[in-house]
């Protein structure tokens, strides 16, 4: 009696466990990873790409999920470290065995982990900027920002219209200076841009009169092109007002945050710069194929997080779409089904533009995603000729 | 505009980097002449004057957020001392030094999470971003001068301070002789407590007058702390006007790289000349060679 007593208790145990494994698997949320600099210098990327990222995963996960599954988002932050970022891929890569990898939000990092993502056949989605993540193209390896030549490109092409072939430029020391440096000096031969004066300095530094003063004393100098993040690009703004060089200010697209107008006050008017639209967004036509998604985007981030919406953030939000869109088409949650969904997207409209993938383009956005905004009465505004 | 304009105003250009090195290099050597600590906190004193002044300057006019900022970093810099410093057994001066670099950090990690990374400042004293100041041919912001007046006025005050007043000069008994200091009387605890309050109190500061011009975020200390050492060791501790005197050449010998050599050189120029000076006189160029090297108690 006893013994069957036991066995009844045994069975009615295994199969309970049974019955709530089966339940868990047709119920297993779907793994995303995310590396985001979330602290550190690069900052003022990962921690609006952390917030977006989040912030879309509640939400698909409120309208259901995909494809019936609900969405897990891990997001590991690298402080803008390389090496951190590097751990943290083979740690999503082998222990959480997550369906794709959103970020990281520097050139660095992603280039870093580039290719132990492609050796795992684990799914890339960059938020950085650089050419050299696409080019050469490797098979599981995306990215959603423009790429840092096409902002070169823009600027070269704007300056032209104005007449200007001779210009200064300065970049920070850290990789996006230099990554942007590098095209700027590339693109200059080929585009008819002449650079006579070409300054490098600290990201740190405080103060940045002596070189302005340098440009100032370089005969023919008739715009400033600046490539560098915060807190520089506000500097080298109110230190050329200051020291009265009263040419033409260009900035990168990494002048993308309301903030940065605010910190740079009266000096920022009439700075240029190309960015995506979602920064005037109010001033689309409601026709504008992109005015929806950047609308609501723009006012779901603001109520959620009281803080103005950067393009940055809209990186993470594009990287997001990009793998939900895909994993809806694809049905399951199956890297190389996924990945070739991705590149067969074409007119996915996304915060930086509207993107079209294909096996040998795996940025999706050309020069129409950019638009060169300038800053009027403190606000963002589409610079009209 | 002309070679006599350009040289002006790479003078004044670094005279605004110096004076900014200067402000820093005073606390620096505040607490070494008191102590004989080298506090690599100090970078991060000079943060938090900005960044609590900031906040406070949401809802008090200017000045009363200013006060507020230097009254509470102060606080702070007595209350780290209180915590750190007070109660170890074994006080050679080494250690302690490896404890204000702790601190640095776990400051620095503390500001992330109070505030956040983003990047704030104050508004200028007078006049806005654009205003300049122009004088012969060259220009300045008006917040540089504004920064020189308070380096001038914290080295005369601290002047008065340590040679008339009664607490001054105890301070300066204890740096040079700390037993005969505590036989005469003098707590020598209070007066390390004392030293760090007024040290962070000055680098608070230094941290709301330069913050127009530098922008005030949280890891703005370490950089700071490194280029106010080197003005401080450049002019020689143990006298505050050294400290002034280290900073504006720092800041000189930068500008003047910058005019010659690619800007990214700057740095290399003022350190290399910081090693040279060093080789010739190991006490800074206007140290007194009674300043004690690090040696245990």
């Amino acid at each position: 009696m006893k013994k069957f007593f036991f066995a009844l208790i045994g069975v009615c145990f295994l199969s309970y466990i049974g019955a709530s494994t089966a339940f868990a698997a047709s119920s297993k949320p779907v793994k995303i990873g995310a590396i985001f600099s979330v602290t550190g210098p690069a900052a003022f990327l990962g921690a609006p790409e952390a917030k977006t990222a989040k912030m879309l995963v509640d939400k698909i996960n409120a309208e259901g999920g995909i494809n019936g599954q609900k969405l897990e988002l891990i997001i590991k932050d690298s402080g803008g470290s390389p090496e951190k970022a590097v751990s943290f891929a083979k740690q999503l890569i082998e222990e959480e065995k997550v369906l794709a990898i959103i970020g990281p939000s520097t050139s660095g990092e992603t280039m870093q982990i580039k290719a132990l993502c492609e050796e795992n056949k684990m799914l890339l989605i960059s938020c950085a900027a650089a050419e050299v993540i696409v080019n050469p193209l490797a098979k599981y390896v995306f990215k959603t920002p423009q790429k840092d030549s096409q902002a070169v490109t823009w600027i070269y092409r704007t300056m032209k219209e104005k007449g200007i072939t001779k210009i200064a430029v300065l970049s920070g020391n850290d990789g996006f200076g230099s990554a942007g440096k590098k095209q700027c000096e590339d693109l200059a031969k080929t585009q008819g841009m002449e650079i006579v004066a070409n300054e490098v300095y600290d990201r740190a530094a405080t103060d940045l009169t002596d070189i302005l003063t340098k440009v100032k004393g370089t005969p023919g100098v008739q715009a400033v092109l600046n490539w560098s993040i915060v807190p520089a690009q506000s500097i080298v703004a109110k230190n050329m007002k200051q020291i009265g060089l009263n040419v033409p200010l260009f900035q990168s697209h990494g002048f993308g945050n309301p903030k940065y107008v605010q910190q740079a006050g009266v000096a920022a008017e009439g700075t240029l710069f190309p960015a995506g639209r979602l920064l005037v967004v109010d001033e689309l036509p409601d026709s504008h194929p992109q005015k929806k998604v950047l609308a609501t985007y723009k006012s779901d981030y603001e109520k959620a997080y009281k803080e103005d919406v950067s393009t940055f953030g809209g990186h993470a939000y594009d990287a997001l779409l990009v793998i939900t869109t895909a994993l809806k088409k694809a049905g399951q949650p199956d890297r190389d089904k996924v990945r070739d969904a991705i590149e067969n997207l074409q007119g996915l409209v996304g915060t930086a533009g509207i993107f079209n993938f294909s096996p040998t383009d795996h940025t999706g956005l050309d020069l129409k995603a950019f638009e060169m905004l300038t800053v009027k009465d403190g606000k963002f505004t589409i610079y009209k000729k | 505009m002309d070679s006599g304009n350009l040289a002006l105003q790479y003078l004044l250009s670094g005279v605004t980097k110096g004076s900014i090195y200067a402000v820093v290099a005073i606390g620096f050597n505040l607490i070494y002449s008191a102590t004989g600590v080298l506090n690599f906190a100090q970078g991060e004193f000079v943060m938090l004057g900005g960044m609590v002044a900031v906040t406070l300057a949401h809802f008090a006019p200017l000045p009363v957020a200013l006060t507020g900022a230097v009254i509470i970093v102060a606080l702070i810099g007595c209350l780290l001392e209180l915590l750190f410093f007070r109660n170890l057994r074994r006080q050679s001066v080494l250690h302690l030094i490896i404890i204000t670099i702790g601190l640095s950090i776990v400051i620095q990690e503390a500001a992330l999470h109070i505030w956040d990374e983003k990047v704030r400042s104050l508004p200028y004293f007078s006049g806005n971003e654009v205003s300049s100041v122009k004088l012969w041919g060259a220009a300045i912001s008006p917040q540089v001068l504004w920064v020189l007046g308070t380096v001038a006025c914290t080295v005369a005050l601290l002047h008065f301070f340590l040679k008339y007043t009664l607490q001054g000069r105890a301070m300066r008994a204890c740096s040079s002789q700390p037993e005969a200091a505590m036989l005469a009387g003098i707590n020598i605890g209070n007066m390390r407590t004392l030293a760090f309050g007024l040290s962070a109190g000055l680098g608070a500061l230094a941290g709301c007058v330069i913050s127009p011009i530098t922008m005030t975020h949280y890891e703005m200390g370490g950089p700071l702390a490194i280029k106010g050492f080197a003005a401080a060791i450049l002019g020689g501790l143990g006298n505050p006007m050294a400290a002034v005197a280290g900073g504006l050449l720092v800041g000189l010998l930068e500008a003047f790289s910058v005019s010659r050599l690619p800007a990214a050189y700057n740095d290399v120029t003022a350190f290399l000349v910081l090693l040279l000076v060093l080789f010739v006189r190991p006490h800074g160029l206007f140290g007194r060679a009674s300043a004690e090297s690090v040696r245990e108690h």
